[in-house]
């Protein structure tokens, strides 16, 4: 029942071989078994969107996925988006919600990081409407999201900028 | 909130799965997209012994035309579907209804054939599948059949399938000439299940009176509920704002028995259909106008 499957998942363009349960959730392999304690662990059942990754380019809830089930597949986390631990390394994203104070416990901004990351590579120059909606999957419990709007406003100006 | 343990398989192709589901029966749980199956096993209110992943079963993700509309693979995310040009073009009920469903990071893992087979009452997909006479094929090892999406739906979370079935893909007919189409519903926060929600195809006939309407719920009763007595006030009629609102109080007074629950009371639930019903039926009537006046 509890037998342990092999798996290799790339995550952060690191690959990592393990041995699982089948019933350890993405979440929990990431925290634990990887040690990447920035994806983090909110509702477990796929409404807080505090635990969003990427699968493959597309952002999901880690939660609601079996680490099994990332076998052979490319993960990232929050922990891919800066290059370095400097302030200057982190993503235009990162600096935007550091700039507007798009966080005050900090709880589910990785979620949203991996949520808008992927939303702003597809639509650089978003209304704020598109925005709103954007951020609908991931709830915060400070801040009331006026300040991640705003943050995640500058954010995609430093993308379209470092993208020039 | 960690689930139980479960032996998984993960076949490659739908006879091995087949063999899987026949083996196990009862004690095994399908898994496609997840999105509602592991929140439960979470929760651990459900503890399958055994998990079959349909996610490497490659004939399973598809969406193509046939002669008379749309095929689509059990396993196609629901991503895939809302943004498929084909679907947006020969099935648009359901393009325009995919946004309503959760939220983008559950539907880039969420499939169009898994939410039609959990039968949860308050999603979206089953409801549209009735309102376009939809048809789904279900295969077990035993052979497969077609069946109805009226057919299909018996009760709370509740299928015509046998646990040794697997549903492997719809059918999704084009609409009549001269038909409009329009969806809506009510939640209290976006991407939340909807307290209530209607579906409504309007086909209009040469003279501009009603062919024949379809008008179908979600979420105020234990599947798909559809307004037979509201479709029949419709049918033959002049399609008035005068007749939309009669259709709508019927509808709601007559055709559906909500349930109370924390989210809305019954007589909320109520007052919500009527009020959809009237935005759907008007909305639909007006694009089957749009759509006759195109054909002229």
């Amino acid at each position: 029942m509890s037998r342990s499957i092999p798996i290799t998942v790339t995550v952060n363009t690191t690959e990592y071989s393990r041995s699982v349960e089948a019933r350890l959730l993405l979440s929990d392999f990431l925290r634990h078994d990887l040690e990447l304690t920035g994806t983090h662990v909110g509702c477990e059942h796929g409404v807080c969107g505090a635990c969003t990754v990427l699968l493959d380019g597309a952002p999901v809830r880690s939660c609601l996925l079996f680490a099994v089930q990332a076998n052979g597949r490319e993960v990232m986390t929050v922990e891919g988006l800066s290059t370095g631990p400097n302030p200057e390394q982190m993503h235009p994203l990162q600096t935007g919600f550091w700039d507007a104070h798009g966080l005050q416990c900090g709880y589910c901004t990785p979620g949203i990081l991996m949520s808008i990351v992927p939303f702003l590579e597809e639509n650089p120059d978003p209304s704020e409407q598109e925005i709103r909606e954007a951020l609908s999957g991931n709830l915060c419990r400070c801040t009331g999201y006026q300040k991640i709007v705003e943050a995640v406003q500058v954010g995609a100006r430093l993308m379209r900028e470092t993208a020039k | 909130m960690k689930p139980a343990a479960f032996d998984y398989f993960a076949p490659k192709n739908i006879e091995e799965a087949l063999a899987l589901l026949g083996e196990h029966g009862y004690d095994a749980k399908p898994l496609a997209g997840g999105q509602s199956l592991v929140p439960t096993m979470n929760f651990r209110l459900a503890q399958p012994t055994v998990l079959v992943d349909l996610n490497g079963i490659d004939e399973l993700f598809f969406i193509r035309e046939s002669g008379d509309g749309l095929r689509i693979g059990a396993m196609t995310r629901q991503r895939a579907v809302e943004r498929s040009p084909l679907v947006q073009r020969r099935a648009p009920l359901i393009h325009e209804t995919m946004p309503h469903i959760a939220h983008p990071q559950i539907r880039n893992r969420g499939t169009f054939g898994g939410s039609l087979a959990h039968a949860d009452p308050a999603s979206e997909l089953p409801a549209l599948a009735v309102t376009l006479d939809a048809r789904l094929r279900v295969q077990s090892s035993r052979g497969e059949r077609w069946v109805a999406a009226r057919d299909f739906y018996l009760d709370l979370f509740a299928t015509d399938m046998q646990p040794d079935e697997l549903l492997v893909e719809i059918a999704i007919p084009d609409l009549p000439a001269r038909t409009g189409w329009a969806f809506d519903e009510v939640a209290r926060r976006h991407g939340d299940y909807a307290m209530a929600g209607a579906a409504a195809t309007v086909t209009l006939a040469e003279d501009g009176t009603i062919a024949a309407a379809r008008l179908v719920y979600l979420s105020v009763g234990d599947f798909p509920t559809q307004a037979v007595q509201a479709e029949a006030l419709l049918t033959g009629e002049q399609p008035t704002a005068a007749l939309i609102r009669a259709a709508a109080e019927t509808a709601a007074a007559q055709d559906i028995d909500p349930g109370s629950d924390i989210h809305a009371s019954a007589d909320y639930r109520r007052h919500l259909a009527k009020v959809l019903a009237g935005r759907v039926l008007a909305r639909a009537v007006e694009r089957a106008k749009m759509t006759a006046d195109d054909r002229r």
